[in-house]
This record gives structure tokens, sequence and C-alpha cells, in this order.
């Protein structure tokens, strides 16, 4: 079949897709975008965390079927060009990347958090990454980066 | 999309970052990874490329009477099905022994040995076409008792010399000693995963000089190149192995999964192969933690002093050797732990069984005995009437101790510092008569719990690792290092095989040659097999063995840049050093830049660095001098246990650790939190459950990794008492959080709950008694 979606605000077509194939090969392996991560393809590691018409989805859970004439964020739209966005620099510089699988999730997570809250409490940030898995920090660098980017946030809106 | 040809290198010239050692210099891979264009070994792709994928046996012990392939290979978009005919070299490979079949021949031995393989079009074209391959089995009963397998020789050989793998003993002083106070207990450890993120993967392209090249995620680039020549038959300069952006790797990674497959499968079918594991598959694909049985008596004086320990440890290998040996020598060798203990006697087996195949994994064969004497110092100190703390600090080894194999420590071991630190730390607030939120609480936002039923309880742990390869290994690395003028400036290169699996080996070798040469500008070349070897990222040793390889090629470098400017301006080389781009003099006058030395003619020097000789143990009496160094860390859990329903919250876990050398504090730092994060995960919830031999929970849904709600906030301790034989003073760093983190949080759990809990992880219902 034939999918026509919108990937990072720009229109995609993919044809000859197989009907059991999930939006995160669409991504992958057809739209030449592989930012977004395969670790566990069923939605228990949020690696694979993207913005389906402005809502965190695990891409893997959804067929590509489903995002035909949708609208798709992935992490590779998440920096305006050579900008990245305040919760990519956050995580740079708070060290909270080590292997870096769990991160373009954690990223989507995390930028949807602020964008709604940007003074999330401890137990807020924790509550809304709690769905992604990370193997290599502990989370506590995470955190301290999604503590800046919101500390940051909160400020440029002041 | 990516090519292959590493897409895009983290180590571009324009880097802005900088910073030397004992400095906190971002990754140089940082951005790429936020952007999500670094090239993980599964974000690879190749025009014309196919998917490989492997059939697996369900089975974990069968003979193998016929394999017909002829259905698969009909299936359209298939292009080659192989079996173990089909493997033209040894069909035998093995980090330690060389037992493992690439494909399975005449037998299987656990759930999930590759039996054969295909190249298809599609990844699921390729799943599809593996239900058609036919394998007759005979089916056999399965040995799953490690104790059994050690000692009962009536069952059927695994292998050709049996089953065991390898069996140590290791007397001290009195082995009959005998003590005021004893305490005595069996302890088991269940078969805990590396989990990490990054599924196995990696693209071959077969070569015209009848060769191949491998992009791939692995932990040792020439340990993989070695062992897959030898199964395609092929010389090992014709398999040419680059390292691919690695999702973590945490041992997991040092034995072979697809590195054969999807080069056999390239040279036959003429075309790039990728293969990438699911996760169901990654937990068949690869070793896991050993799971261990000990059997632990101490003996004490009754004011406290440690007079003798005897262990009988047995560590289950599963089907193939992989690093049981070295997990046998770990265990029994660091045994009783960092404390000082003049009469012992240790008896370690490591053995086969149709288990699933255990190697690697952080903390190597030290988890299993940590967790054990830890278990026991605390049931010892209640027995004296003692605080844990203080028995440990009492009996702590030191610079000067010798330890159980009889080998004088020569460098500082400040253990009972350690363990004073973690226990001055200010322990968190006992809130629970106020209203709390619940998200602090056993069960969180299930809302399972108020605070009735909760109870608070406090644990140490505390471990000895050892660092680097052991036990007369000559354990080195090498390191290319390149000085020469681009745009006007002076730009070092690095280039070693290292593996950079997320610790950031790339930093390190960066602020080495920034700190070394005197230079702002360094690059990282990716890792290959063109580079000498640089041994495996494991062992805690890369920061130790590779990072004194990269300085000695710098010396190196800046040795032939004074002879070179010694020439050039008439002067002696003596007193020169390279700073901030600069030749200076002893005094601080500038005597060149060092562009203008350098001119048009590159520098470049290529060093190896290998560790003190380390020694044999004696086979009869387990003396030694094994190992070349030690880590040590401490850790102090606290823990809140809703005893009504098992639930457990673990409240704060702080560390304290002795690094040597921190080369870079955040990377410490963070290796720290890492590591214990899986450390709590073994104590409370990580566990590949088998039974009959095979695995029931083969999915993130099922097998546990803990999650930002599962990990507390912790104080980082980091000491830094320089080890005089090692570069810089370094200590490896990745793996005592992880050891000490488990038995710190049993021991929290037991002194909350009042109960024995002989076995990790610890589950709801071994505290509910359900």
């Amino acid at each position: 079949m034939r999918v026509n979606v919108t990937v990072n605000g720009e229109h995609r077509r993919a044809d000859h897709v197989w009907e059991g194939e999930s939006l995160l090969y669409l991504l992958r392996e057809r739209l030449g975008l592989p930012g977004s991560k395969n670790a566990c393809e069923q939605g228990e590691c949020g690696s694979c965390t993207v913005y389906l018409d402005g809502v965190p989805a695990c891409a893997c859970l959804v067929a590509a079927g489903q995002a035909e004439g949708r609208e798709v964020r992935t992490v590779e739209g998440l920096a305006d060009g050579d900008d990245l966005d305040p919760i990519q620099e956050s995580f740079v510089e708070r060290g909270a990347v080590q292997c870096g699988f769990c991160t373009p999730g954690l990223l989507v997570a995390a930028h949807d958090l602020i964008e709604r809250n940007n003074e999330p409490s401890d137990a807020e940030i924790r509550e809304a990454l709690a769905g992604n898995l990370c193997r290599c920090t502990g989370y506590e660098k995470i955190l301290d980066a999604v503590r800046l980017a919101a500390a940051r946030k909160a400020e440029a809106a002041r | 999309m990516n090519t292959v040809n590493p897409a895009r290198t983290p180590q571009e010239l324009d880097d802005t970052i900088t910073g030397g050692i004992g400095e906190s210099p971002l990754r140089p891979d940082g951005v790429l990874k936020v952007r999500g264009e670094f090239a993980y070994s599964s974000d690879l792709w190749h025009e014309d490329m196919l998917w490989g994928a492997t059939l697996r046996s369900p089975h974990p012990h069968a003979l193998i009477t016929g394999i017909d392939t002829a259905a698969a290979l009909a299936v359209p978009g298939v292009h080659a099905v192989l079996t173990h005919e089909d493997v033209p070299g040894e069909n035998a490979y093995g980090l330690k022994y060389q037992d493992t079949p690439a494909l399975a021949a005449d037998r299987v031995r656990y759930q999930g040995e590759p039996v054969a393989i295909l190249a298809a079009d599609h990844p699921e074209i390729a799943r599809q076409a593996l239900k058609e391959i036919v394998v007759h089995y005979a089916v056999l009963e399965p040995i799953t008792d490690p104790e059994r397998a050690a000692h009962d020789t009536t069952l059927p050989k695994l292998h050709p010399d049996g089953n065991l793998v390898r069996y140590q003993r290791i007397v001290r002083g009195d082995p009959a000693a005998e003590a005021d106070v004893v305490v005595s207990g069996v302890y088991e450890i269940g078969m805990q995963d590396q989990a990490f993120l990054g599924p196995e993967s990696g693209l071959a392209i077969p070569a015209e000089d009848g060769g191949v090249d491998l992009y791939l995620a692995t932990q040792w680039l020439h340990v993989d190149q070695r062992q897959t020549a030898k199964a395609l038959g092929l010389p090992p300069e014709k398999v040419r192995l680059t390292l691919s952006g690695v999702g973590g790797a945490f041992g997991g990674r040092e034995d072979l999964s697809m590195q054969i497959h999807s080069c056999l499968l390239a040279l036959r079918t003429g075309r790039p192969v990728k293969m990438v594991y699911n996760r169901e598959e990654s937990f068949f694909g690869h070793v896991h933690r050993h799971p261990a049985k000990m059997y632990y008596e101490h003996g004490a004086t009754k004011d406290g002093d440690l007079v003798y320990v005897r262990a009988r440890m047995y560590f289950d290998g599963g089907a193939y050797a992989s690093k049981t040996p070295v997990v046998v020598g770990n265990g029994t060798t660091l045994s009783v732990g960092p404390y000082n203990v003049p009469n012992a006697k240790i008896e370690g087996w490591g053995v086969y069984s149709n288990n699933p195949t255990c190697g690697a994994m952080r903390g190597l064969g030290a988890v299993q005995p940590t967790y054990a004497y830890e278990s026991q110092m605390d049931k010892l100190a209640a027995a004296l009437g003692m605080d844990p703390a203080d028995l440990r600090i009492r009996n702590a080894m030191s610079e000067g101790s010798a330890n159980v194999t009889g080998q004088v420590i020569d460098f500082p071991a400040p253990v009972a510092e350690l363990v004073q630190r973690v226990k001055d730390m200010p322990l968190p607030p006992e809130n629970r008569t106020s209203p709390v939120d619940i998200r602090e609480l056993p069960g969180g936002a299930s809302n399972t719990t108020h605070g009735e039923g909760v109870v608070r309880g406090v644990g140490y742990g505390v471990t000895i690792k050892n660092i680097s390869y052991a036990e007369g290994l000559d354990d080195y690395s090498t390191a290319r290092v390149r000085l020469e003028v681009i745009g006007g400036e002076p730009v070092a290169m690095v280039h070693t095989a290292a593996a950079e699996v997320g610790q950031g080996l790339v930093t390190l070798q960066q602020q080495i040659a920034r700190t070394e040469l005197g230079v702002p500008r360094v690059t990282v070349h990716p890792a290959d097999t063109s580079a000498g070897d640089a041994g495996s990222s494991s062992a805690s040793r890369q920061t130790y063995i590779t990072g004194g390889a990269v300085r000695n090629a710098c010396r190196a470098v800046a040795d032939r840049v004074f002879t070179r400017a010694a020439r050039q301006l008439g002067r002696s080389t003596e007193g020169m050093s390279l700073s901030g781009g600069k030749l200076v003099a002893s005094d601080g006058e500038v005597l060149a830049g060092l562009a203008d030395i350098l001119g048009d003619e590159a520098i470049e020097e290529t060093r190896e660095y290998h560790h003190r000789p380390t020694h044999p143990l004696d086979p009869e009496t387990g003396q030694g001098d094994a190992h070349v160094q030690y880590g040590f860390s401490a850790h102090r859990a606290v823990v809140d246990v809703d005893t009504e329903l098992g639930l457990v919250k673990v409240v704060q876990l702080d560390c304290a650790q002795d690094v040597g050398k921190a080369m870079n504090p955040d990377a410490v730092v963070a290796q720290i939190q890492g590591g214990s994060a899986q450390g709590l995960g073994l104590a409370v919830m990580e566990e590949i459950l088998v039974r009959d031999g095979k695995v029931r929970n083969p999915s993130f849904t099922d097998y546990l990794i803990p999650t930002v709600l599962d990990m507390p906030p912790m104080r980082i301790d980091v000491l830094e008492r320089a080890d005089p034989h090692a570069p810089y003073g370094v200590r490896g760093v990745g793996e005592p959080p992880t050891i000490s983190a488990t038995p710190a949080i049993a021991n929290a759990i037991r002194a909350a709950t009042g109960l024995e809990l002989p076995r990790v992880p610890i589950r709801p219902e071994h505290i509910t008694g359900t």
C-alpha cells in the first residue's frame, strides 16, 4: 500500500508498504529517519517515542497505515536547523547522554512534558519519563537535564 | 539514509569542545546523539542489502537428526539458507574455550541455539521463511542443576571433557581454623541480563578481495575478527571490522552474536546483509550473568575480628564456556571481599548445563560472592551485637594487606574510609507520620498504601573488584597518534580499536591527547581493526589500558616534536613541553608555535601499553598474584518496605568509591549512578526466569529493569587515592558500583523486615512469605 504522512513538517510518501509494517519501520527503513530507535518493539522501552498529531506515541505500536494523512514529529524534527531545542541542549550539557540509544525517545517525552508544564516537580518529571527505559545513566543526569531545560523555558516565558 | 562508512563521525574538525585530564568536557558524540543522527549499528543501510535472520532451537537439549532447507529456499525473496554444513572454516568459537558452534551440527545444548540462518529481501519475509526450515530433533532431558552438574558423573556429558568448566580452590592459613562466633548461610543469585538497549546488529559487506567488511556493535573488535575469520576460513586481514554506534554493552557483547552469521550470508549471496535482533532474540542471542549458589561460613572472635571464611560456590555457565573460567577465577579470588581474613578455604565450580549460556556482565564474578559475603557480614554483626558498618571498618583491608590469594596490596585501598564516608552521610527524613506523597511510598502511584505496614531499613554493601584481565594474561592496548597542521592549527588524531560503548572513551582519549600534546583540537578516528588490538571494553580496563596507550603514543609524538624543534632552534630538548599549541621551555618561555615546528610534515607514532604482569593461581592452593589492581566501593541503602504487599521502595542509595584519579569527574559520577541502577535491578527485580532450561520472560514486558521511578536520589563521594602503578593513578571505575549496590539494598530490606532473604532478586512473595 501507499502511505502519505507529514513528517517533521514535510510531506512524505512511501510506496509498497507492507500492511504489517510499523510506523517505526516506515520512519527508519523507508523514510531514512533512523533517529527513533528499535529497542523492544512492544511499547515497553519508549526508545521510539514520536509525536503523532502532537501526542507522544511509541512508533513501534502504530501500524504504518494508521499514520496515513497524519502528522509525525520525530527526534530529527526537534531542532530548528542547526539550533538545538533547549531540551537537546540540556541533555548534552548535563551528561544525560551515554550510549544514547534511549535518548531520542526520552527527548520527545521530555519535550512534551515541558511544553505542557515548564515548572514540573521532580515527581512529575519522573512520572512523565516512566515509560522510557535507560540502561546507562541511572536517570539522575536525565533528571538534571529536564530540570535545566524546564527552568530555561520558564525563564524565557517570563 | 545513513550509508555505512561511518555516516556521521562525531569528531568533526570544527569541534569546539576543549578540556584535559581532570576536567569534564562534553562528549564529542553528544550533539549527534540528541539530534538522532548518530549511526548505531542497527541504523546502517546499504543499497541492495538483504536482511538476515536466525533459526533457533526451541529445545534446551536435543539431538539434531536432520535439517531440510528446501522449502525455505523456495520462498520468493529468500536468497540463501545456510546450516552448519555451510560453515567453511572451523565451526567452533569461544572466548576461552573453542566449544561453541557457529551453527549447531548434531545437537543443541540450549533453547535459542542458532541452527540455521537465511537472507531475504525484507525482514518479514526472512522471519516467515524461518518457519519453512524443517529441523528434526530427538529431544533429550536437560541438565539444569549446576550443583549436580559439578558432582554427578553419571549425568550425560554435554561436552567431551564432561560438565565441569573450571574448579578452583583457595587455601590460606589454617583452613580448619575455629572461632568464637560462627555464622553460616546459603545464598542464591538469579540470572541477570545486561539488557543493553541497542539490539545486536550489524551489516556485512562482501569485498572484492573475497573478504568481508563488517560494521557492528561490539566490545572488542579484534577478538571478534579472530573468531569470525576462523569460522569463515579466511585470514584475519580479509575480515575487517569497524565499530558502529553501540547502544550499551555491559559485557553482553563480548561473545559473538551475529558476526559469523552475517558474514556467511554476505559471502554466500554476494550482497550486503544486515542483521538486527529484536528484543526477544536479543535475550536468546547473548550470554547472561551467571546465576550462583553459595555456601558460606564466617568465623570471628568475640571482638569482631574475622578468623576464617569457608565457602563453596557454584556458577551455572549454561551450554558453553564463554567467560565461566574467569567467573570462577574472579569469584574465588574475591570471595572474602575487601577484608582481612587470615584463614580461608574457598572452592568454586563453574559448570556446563542446558540453561542459557552465561558469560560476561558488569562486575564479572564479583557480584555473586559480594552478595553472599556482605549478607554474612550483616549476619555476623547481628551475632556479635555490633553495628554492621563498624564490623566492616574493623576488618577492612588496607594498603599492605595480603588478600586471600596471598597477594600483598601495594597501592591505596581505603576501604574503611569508604564505609565511614557513606555511614556519615545524612539519612533521609523519617516523614512517615506526616501526610506523604504516595508516589514516594512502595507501590507509588498505584496507591497501595498510605504508610501503614511500611517499615524502613538501612543496609551497607562494600566490594572489591579486580580491574583488567588477570591470572597471567598479557593485557594490552595499542594507540596511534598523529600530530599535524590543518588550517594553520596543530591538530592531533587518535586512532585505536577500543570500543566506545557509551562509557565515554572517546571523550577521554581527547582529554589525554589535549593534555599530553597541549593542543585544543583532537579528533578520534573511528575504531576499526586497521588499528592495533586494544583489548576489550570490559573489566573496567579501557581508561587504564587504552588510556595508557594513548598517553604513551602522545609522549612519543611529543619527543619527536622536541627533537625536531631542538634541531630547528639549535638548542637541546631539555625541559621542553607543549602547552596551548606552543613549544615552551622549562622557565615558561615560548620557544615556538607548534604549527611552525610541524610545518607540512606530520608526526605519527604507535605505542602499546601493557599492565604489570600478573600470575596464574596455584591449582592446589589458589595462591598467587593474580590481579593487577582492585577497585573499591561502598553503598548505603535506605529502603521502605510494605510488609503486607512485599513492595520495596529504595528511598536513598549513597555511594563512596575510590577512582584513583577522576579523569573526567562528571563521567565518573555517571558511571556510579548507572552502575548503581543495575545493582538495584538485581536486588529487587531483574531476573531471567528459567524453568527446565526454558526462558520464561524474554521481553521488556516481563524482564524488568529499573525505571526513573525506581531509582532514588544518590549522594556520591569520589575519592582519588592515586595508584602509583597505573597511568595517571587511575583505578577502573565502571564495575564496583554495580556490585556493592545489590547487597546494600538486600541488607536494608533485611534490616527493615528481619527476614533471612537468602536470594536476590528479592520478590514480593519472599517478603510476604506467600
